[in-house]
């Protein structure tokens, strides 16, 4: 919370991102590319699941990093409602279409990783189905911040959407379970959560590490660029 | 509280002078229901099987279509400035509103679908469930709608968008809605589902109208 | 090994989202501050 006050300043957050970006970004590459290296090379096949894991080492942090970046929407947006903020206003819209495309890698790797686990492309299984559902959750964000001509208007708004979104995921989430155990799932994903094997677990970790930096870069990159779009309207306003 | 009457009152009086409007959502919900044994097939045990599904999802949609509404005509002739600026809690005044549409929607919708049951071949306990589950679910329904009433006032493309933003989270209800009748079908009874969906209606009362009404706060600035 | 196809598939899916993101991200930065300076409002370091 003591970083987010002390970047809440714009001309602040701006010194900030221009010292730790490029560096951050170096650092995402280099693990980009050690991760892609482990995932598919270094690791061996699960003696289970055979070489299909190594879809794991992509889905499984794209929905963790999703799920991440909800909160810190909603979180975003509490802060612009109760402390107002400004930066938290931008951020939140950067965020968003980040948040969103991790939903959408963490759905998409679901299912090609359960076309050979399950024998098809979808099955409504409690856990991809909240997935689909926070994705909407994220589309109906963005789509409501841009609805209006008065983008402050649009935070506001998609700032008070995050916030009862938040609450309303762990209902969702209980609800699409109870409705997922009525309903028989086809099959049910079996990893075992702190058994699985180190040799997979570390580069497990390892990209996990890697989606998280990649987020954070690309929120950095994108709060810039929505700082310098307020100023190109402002001046648009003034002339 | 007088002020909270007297919203609710006239709420009201403004849809009984124009019954169409209520007509028309409930014309949807029918025409949408009928729809699906067109498309399926007249087979009565698929029909009795997705009959919960499908009338809650049409009374669903219908209560979305009339929420687009809920706070617009007053936005427009200004009626919603002056309750910003009335004395007494906003929020109440939102609950009003909420209750009112309500009354006029999710009422009629609950005492309609089991008629429409009777249609789908359901028996008499799964008909019972079907009013019932509607009674009590429609408030969240109501509440959820008018949130996102509230946030797209003055959007752009706002029906489309309001339907965005409250159909994720109308899910649990309506997963604890169709669940009742299923759960009869499966010989347990509904009671846990009506308790759900109690329990979410409460808490929708709760927490929405304070959103609701930070919402309105930003159209009316 | 008839898997790879799903694997490459999975990764190449990914790399198209989040590159493209990153790309997309970096053309509207480059374009933003174009404008911004075509205004004479570019920033000071």
């Amino acid at each position: 919370m003591a970083t987010l006050h002390f970047l809440a300043n714009p001309a602040r957050f701006r010194r900030f991102s221009a010292r730790v970006l490029p560096a951050l970004s170096v650092v995402t590459a280099l693990a980009v590319a050690v991760g892609l290296v482990w995932a598919l090379a270094i690791a061996p096949p699960d003696y289970q699941q055979g070489e299909t894991v190594r879809i794991m080492f992509i889905h499984v942090p794209a929905a963790t990093i999703a799920m991440g970046g909800y909160v810190l929407l909603a979180v975003l947006g509490a802060s612009l409602l109760v402390w107002r903020h400004p930066l938290a206003a931008l951020m939140a819209r950067a965020t968003a279409p980040v948040g969103a495309t991790f939903t959408a890698v963490g759905l998409i790797t679901g299912s090609l990783w359960g076309r050979p686990m399950w024998g098809t492309w979808w099955v409504w299984d409690a856990r991809l189905t909240s997935f689909l559902l926070l994705f909407f959750l994220f589309l109906g964000h963005i789509a409501l911040s841009n609805a209006y001509d008065d983008s402050e208007r649009g935070d506001k708004s998609a700032s008070i959407l995050a916030v009862v979104g938040a609450i309303n995921v762990p209902i969702i989430k209980f609800s699409v379970d109870w409705w997922n155990t009525l309903h028989q799932p086809a099959s049910i994903m079996k990893l075992g959560g702190p058994s699985i094997h180190p040799t997979l677990l570390y580069p497990l970790l390892w990209m996990m590490a890697t989606f998280a930096l990649l987020f954070v870069v690309l929120v950095l990159l994108r709060t810039d660029t929505e700082i310098d779009r307020r100023r190109l309207e402002a001046a648009e306003a003034a002339a | 509280m007088t002020a909270f009457a007297a919203l609710f009152r006239r709420d009201l009086r403004l849809v009984l002078r124009r019954p169409g409007d209520v007509v028309v959502v409930l014309a949807f919900f029918v025409v949408a229901t009928t729809l699906f044994p067109l498309g399926i097939g007249p087979e009565s045990n698929l029909l009795a099987r997705i009959a919960g599904g499908v009338l809650w999802a049409a009374a669903l949609f219908a209560a979305l279509l009339s929420l687009e509404r809920l706070f617009a005509s007053d936005y427009e002739d200004g009626a919603l400035d002056l309750l910003l600026l009335a004395p007494g809690a906003l929020e109440l005044a939102v609950l009003a509103k909420c209750a009112s549409h309500w009354i006029v929607t999710g009422l009629p919708l609950a005492l309609l679908a089991p008629l429409l049951g009777v249609a789908f071949g359901l028996d008499g306990q799964s008909l019972a469930a079907v009013a019932l589950t509607l009674l009590v679910g429609t408030p969240t329904l109501s509440l959820i709608g008018g949130l996102a009433a509230a946030l797209t006032l003055g959007a752009r493309k706002s029906g489309a968008l309001l339907a965005l933003l409250a159909l994720p989270l109308c899910v649990p209800t309506v997963i604890f809605g169709t669940g009742a009748i299923e759960a009869i079908a499966t010989g347990e009874g509904f009671g846990v589902h009506l308790a759900i969906l109690a329990a979410l209606a409460l808490m929708a009362l709760a927490t929405l109208p304070w959103g609701i009404a930070a919402a309105l706060r930003l159209a009316g600035e | 090994m008839s898997y790879a196809v799903f694997i490459w598939s999975a990764y190449g899916a990914t790399a198209v989202a989040l590159g493209g993101l990153v790309l997309m991200s970096l053309l509207a930065r480059r374009n933003v501050r174009r404008e911004l300076s075509e205004r004479g409002l570019e920033r000071k370091r």
